[in-house]
C-alpha cells in the first residue's frame, strides 16, 4: 500500500516533467530546431562536472527562497517578499561581514545571523501589519519589495559604500575569515573531473541544515502542527487554542528569517560583498520552487536542482543559435502541470483511501457479527 | 388536474442528502396572488424546498407546477424564465455599485453594443411606483440602510419580470419600522397580481402577514393553515410537534459544586449589534444544561464566548475558583473545559490529514500528544487508538485521513478525543448532528456515562429528542437572550415552542 502510494506521488512529477518537454519541443520545433538534437546537446552540456556544480550554486539560493515561501503556504500565507526580504538582508550581511575582522566560524555566524534578522524584520513588518490593521500580506510584502529596492539603493550610494572614487558600487569585500571554501574537492574525491571556472559554494550545507530544519520544525514540532492546522482549517485551529494572530506574526518572522539567507551563498562564495549587480529575481523564482516541490523539504530541492539545471544547460541553446527563453516556457509549464497534476493523484489517493475505510468498516462488522 | 388558480402546486417532493432526508413527500399549495408563509424550525426543510422550486437543486421525485404547468428546473434561469425570483436572507448586491447598476447587472438593457441606462432608470421607476417601493437608483448600495438593500434586492427581481417571489426570512435583517415598510411593499405587489413566498420563523409576523401558512417539520409539511382561525402558540405546537419524547428516567447526578459560572454575559457583533444580552448560568458537576433555541439566537455567540474566541463586553465567566473571561482558548483547553464543535468540517477536523493529528488538534499542548516543543508522534498514535477501540470508530487505523471516514466515525472520533481528556466541563454542540442513530445512541450514552463521572455538560442542539433525553435543566435562548428555564421532566411543546419562537416572552413579560 505504502509503496503504491509513493509510486503514485512520483506519478505527478513525472507526468508534469514530461508535459513539459513535449510543450518545449514544440516550442523549438516552431523556431525551427530539432528538439531532440536540442536536448541531447542541453542533456550533454548540462551532465558535465562544470554544469553540475554551476546548476548546484543556482540552486541553492532557489531552495532556501522555497523553504522560505514554503513556510508561509503551510498556513496559507503567502510571502511574496522574499525578494526585498534577501536583497536587503544580503545587503546589511555585506556590510557587517566586510567592516569586521573575527574569528572565522564566528565572522560566518555573524554575518548570516545579520541577514536573518534583517530578513525578518522585514517581514515582520508585513505580519504585523496583517494582525493589526488587516492588511493583505501578499499587498504589503509586494509593496515592502519596492520599499527595499529603494532603500538598497539609497544605502549602499550614501552610507555602505566601500570606495567612493572607485566605480563599483558595492560594500567592503570580506576578509579571508567570512570566505567559506568552495566545495570542488567532492568532485575530485569521487575521481570526476574537477568543475573549471566555477567553484561550488560551501553554503550548500546550510542550505541543507535550513532543509532539515525545515523538515522537522513543520513535521515533528508542535508548532508546525499548529502551522499547519491553521494552513488546513483555520476554524478548527481556533477552536483547538491556536491563536491566529500570533501564528502569522511568529509565521512571517521565520519565513522572513530564512529568505534572509537566500543571497549569502553567493556572497560568501564568490562575490564577497553586496554588489550593484547582486543577483535579483531569486525570491520570485523561489515561489514557482515551492509550488513546484509541494512544499515538501526533499520536493523543493529536487525543484531547485531541476531549475538549476534547466537554467544552467539553456546556456548551450545561445551558443547554438537557439533562443534560450525556450527553457523560461519550460519552467513556466511544468510548475503549472505540477500543479495539475499532483490534484488530480490527490484525487486519486483519496478515492483509494475512502475505498479502503470503506472495506475496513465492512470487515470490521462482519467480524464483529462472527464474534457475536 | 392541474390547478389554473395556483401559482405554484409541488406534490410528492422528495430530497435526499447522503444519510439526509431533507424533504419528503412535501406538499405546497400556494394561490395566485397571495402571501403564503412557510413556517418551521432550521432543519425543517424550508431552505432545500425553495431551492428545489428555485432551481438550484433537483428533486428525485415530485412534481412541480408553475401556474399549473408542469415544469422541470435545471438551474435558476430556467426559474426565472418562469417568473419565479427568490431574494436570498444574505444580500448579494456590489458594494461599490450603485442602486441602479446592481439592478440591472446581468440583464442589462441595451441600445446597439451601449448600455441603455435610460431606460432602466425608467422601468425601475415604473416599478416602484405601482408598488410604492422607494428608491434612488443612484445611491451607492454601500451607503443604503438595511432596508433599503433588501429593496434592491426586491427591485432585481421584480425587474427580471418575476411574478413569484421567494423571500427566505426576509425580516430577520430589519429592525421593526423597516418591516412594517416591507409589508407595505408585500401588499402592494399582491395587488398587483404577485405571488409572495415567506419564509421565516417569526411567528406574530407571518400572522399579521399572510393569507396561509404552511408549516414544516422533518422535512415533511404537517400542515397548512389559515392565519384567521390559530394563534402563535398554537402555530409553535404545530412547529415543535405534538409529542415530546419523555426523558429518561435516571436518577440525577447533579452535585452542589459549581463548575462552570457565567454571569450576566454580553457580546457585541462587528456592526455593534448585541448578540448576547445578559447570560447567566451555572453548571454543576454531574450536570447537562441544555440550551434550546432556533438557530442564530446566539448559540454560536456564547459557544465562542465560552471558548475564548470571541470577547465578551461585559459579565464575568467563572470555572472552578478563576474568571477565565480574559483566558485565552489554550488556557482554557488546558484547564480542562473541553469542546464538541457545532460544524465539525469547518471547526473539529482537519480533513487531509490523518486521524492521529485530528485527536491532537486541541490537546497538541499536552501530554502524550506532546513532549515539551516536540510532537509525540507515538504517543499521539497510542492515543488515538485507544480513542478508535473505546469509542468504536470504525477505521482502518490512526494513520488514514479524517476524509476517508464517514460522518458518523469523524463525529466518534472527536467525541472521544474529547472525552478521553477527561474535562471538567465540556461544551457539545449538536454532538449528534447528521450522523446515523447507532453513532448517535453511543454518543449518548458516552454523554450519560460522564455525567455520572461529574463532568459538566453544556448542551447545544436543535435535535429536542436529544434535548430533553439528556438535559437535567433546560434553558431556552432568543435573540442572545435567555427567555426561560424548563425542566426537561414537565414541559409541554407549547411551551418550548412559544419560547423559542419569541411569543412567550412577551406573553410571560
Amino acid at each position: 500500500m505504502s509503496v503504491k502510494k509513493m509510486l503514485l506521488s512520483l506519478l505527478a512529477p513525472t507526468a508534469a516533467i514530461v508535459f513539459a518537454l513535449i510543450v518545449a519541443a514544440i516550442a523549438l520545433w516552431a523556431v525551427g530546431r530539432n528538439p531532440l538534437d536540442a536536448f541531447s546537446s542541453m542533456w550533454s552540456f548540462g551532465t558535465t562536472t562544470t554544469s553540475i556544480a554551476s546548476m548546484v550554486n543556482r540552486a541553492i539560493p532557489l531552495y532556501i527562497a522555497a523553504v522560505a515561501v514554503a513556510i508561509g503556504f503551510q498556513m496559507g500565507l503567502f510571502n511574496i517578499g522574499v525578494e526585498g526580504q534577501y536583497l536587503l538582508g544580503a545587503l546589511f550581511a555585506g556590510w557587517v561581514g566586510g567592516n569586521l575582522g573575527l574569528w572565522a566560524p564566528l565572522h560566518v555566524a555573524l554575518v548570516i545571523l545579520v541577514a536573518v534578522l534583517i530578513g525578518a524584520l522585514w517581514s515582520g513588518i508585513a505580519g504585523f501589519l496583517k494582525v493589526t490593521r488587516g492588511v493583505h500580506e501578499v499587498i504589503s510584502t509586494i509593496m515592502l519589495n519596492f520599499i527595499a529596492f529603494s532603500l538598497i539603493a539609497y544605502l549602499l550610494l550614501n552610507w555602505f559604500r566601500d570606495d567612493p572614487t572607485s566605480l563599483n558600487l558595492q560594500t567592503k569585500t570580506f576578509p579571508a575569515s567570512a570566505q567559506l571554501p568552495g566545495l570542488n574537492w567532492m568532485f575530485t574525491m569521487f575521481g570526476f573531473s574537477e568543475p573549471r571556472g566555477i567553484s561550488m559554494h560551501g553554503f550548500l550545507f546550510v542550505a541543507i541544515a535550513i532543509g532539515i530544519f525545515y523538515y522537522i520544525l513543520v513535521k515533528r514540532t508542535r508548532f508546525g502542527f499548529e502551522l499547519r492546522a491553521s494552513g488546513m482549517n483555520p476554524g478548527a485551529a481556533r477552536m483547538a487554542g491556536v491563536a491566529p494572530k500570533r501564528m502569522v506574526v511568529v509565521t512571517m518572522l521565520i519565513s522572513g528569517g530564512v529568505a534572509g539567507m537566500v543571497g549569502l551563498a553567493t556572497m560568501f562564495g564568490n562575490l564577497h560583498a553586496y554588489t550593484q549587480d547582486f543577483p535579483r529575481g531569486l525570491g520570485f523564482t523561489g515561489i514557482a520552487v515551492a509550488l513546484l516541490g509541494r512544499n515538501s523539504a526533499v520536493g523543493m530541492a529536487l525543484g531547485a536542482l531541476l531549475f538549476g539545471f534547466m537554467e544552467r544547460s539553456a546556456l548551450i541553446l545561445d551558443l547554438e543559435d537557439t533562443p534560450k527563453e525556450v527553457v523560461q516556457i519550460m519552467q513556466g509549464v511544468v510548475v503549472l502541470a505540477v500543479v495539475v497534476a499532483y490534484e488530480v493523484v490527490n484525487r486519486m489517493i483519496e478515492k483509494r483511501e475512502i475505498k479502503a475505510a470503506a472495506e475496513a468498516t465492512r470487515s470490521l462488522e462482519a467480524g464483529e457479527e462472527v464474534a457475536a | 388536474m392541474a390547478d389554473e388558480s395556483l401559482a405554484v402546486e409541488l406534490t410528492g417532493i422528495t430530497k435526499t442528502f447522503p444519510g439526509v432526508i431533507a424533504n419528503e413527500d412535501v406538499e405546497l399549495r400556494v394561490g395566485t396572488g397571495t402571501i403564503h408563509a412557510i413556517v418551521g424550525e432550521n432543519g425543517a426543510g424550508k431552505s432545500t424546498l425553495m431551492k428545489i422550486l428555485y432551481g438550484m437543486q433537483s428533486p428525485d421525485s415530485g412534481s412541480i407546477r408553475v401556474r399549473g404547468k408542469e415544469v422541470d428546473f435545471k438551474t435558476p434561469k430556467d426559474a426565472i424564465d418562469e417568473g419565479i425570483g427568490m431574494v436570498h436572507q444574505h444580500f448579494m448586491l456590489a458594494d461599490n455599485l450603485t442602486v441602479l447598476e446592481n439592478i440591472v447587472l446581468g440583464s442589462e438593457p441595451t441600445k446597439g453594443v451601449q448600455l441603455d441606462f435610460a431606460a432602466g432608470r425608467q422601468k425601475i421607476e415604473e416599478i416602484g411606483a405601482a408598488y410604492g417601493m422607494e428608491l434612488d437608483p443612484d445611491a451607492l448600495v454601500e451607503s443604503l440602510t438595511v432596508g433599503a438593500r433588501q429593496r434592491t434586492e426586491i427591485m432585481k427581481v421584480l425587474f427580471r419580470g418575476a411574478s413569484i417571489l421567494i423571500l427566505d426570512e426576509p425580516t430577520a435583517v430589519l429592525v421593526p419600522q423597516e418591516v412594517d415598510e416591507l409589508f407595505a411593499n408585500l401588499k402592494g405587489m399582491v395587488d398587483e397580481g404577485h405571488t409572495i413566498i415567506f419564509i421565516s420563523h417569526h411567528l406574530d409576523e407571518v400572522l399579521a402577514i399572510a393569507d396561509s401558512i404552511t408549516v414544516m417539520r422533518g422535512g415533511r409539511t404537517v400542515a397548512t393553515v389559515d392565519p384567521e382561525g390559530i394563534d402563535a402558540k398554537q402555530l409553535a405546537e404545530l412547529m415543535v410537534g405534538s409529542e415530546l419524547p419523555t426523558p429518561e428516567t435516571t436518577e440525577s447526578t447533579v452535585t452542589d459544586v459549581v463548575e462552570l459560572s457565567v454571569r450576566g454575559v454580553e457580546a457585541l457583533s462587528p456592526d455593534g449589534r448585541t448578540v448576547l444580552d445578559d447570560v447567566t448560568f451555572d453548571i454543576r458537576q454531574g450536570e447537562i444544561v441544555g440550551i434550546a433555541g432556533v438557530e442564530g439566537n446566539g448559540q454560536a455567540e456564547l459557544i465562542d464566548a465560552l471558548m475564548g474566541i470571541r470577547d465578551v463586553s461585559s459579565g464575568s465567566i467563572r470555572f472552578k475558583d478563576d474568571d477565565i473571561a480574559d483566558w485565552s482558548t489554550k488556557d482554557r483547553r488546558e484547564a480542562g473545559i473541553g469542546i464538541i464543535p457545532a460544524d465539525r468540517h469547518r471547526e473539529g477536523l482537519l480533513l487531509q490529514s490523518p486521524l492521529w493529528e485530528n485527536a491532537m488538534l486541541g490537546h497538541q499542548t499536552v501530554k502524550p500528544f506532546a513532549n515539551g516543543p516536540w510532537v509525540n508522534r507515538k504517543g499521539a498514535r497510542d492515543r488515538t487508538s485507544t480513542v478508535i477501540e473505546r469509542f468504536d470508530v470504525k477505521t482502518p487505523g490512526p494513520d488514514v485521513n479524517a476524509i476517508a471516514l464517514s460522518g458518523g466515525n469523524q463525529q466518534k472520533l472527536i467525541v472521544g478525543k474529547e472525552m478521553i481528556a477527561e474535562p471538567h466541563v465540556l461544551i457539545a454542540a449538536h454532538p449528534t448532528r447528521g450522523i446515523d442513530v447507532g453513532a448517535q445512541a453511543a454518543i449518548w450514552d458516552e454523554l450519560r456515562a460522564a455525567r455520572k463521572e461529574g463532568l459538566a455538560v453544556l448542551l447545544i442542539s436543535a435535535d429536542l429528542e436529544e434535548l430533553i433525553g439528556l438535559s437535567d435543566r433546560l434553558l431556552v435562548i432568543y435573540s442572545g437572550r435567555i427567555v426561560a428555564d424548563l425542566d426537561p421532566k414537565t414541559v409541554t411543546p407549547e411551551e418550548l415552542g412559544s419560547y423559542m419562537t419569541g411569543v412567550g416572552a412577551e406573553a410571560s413579560a
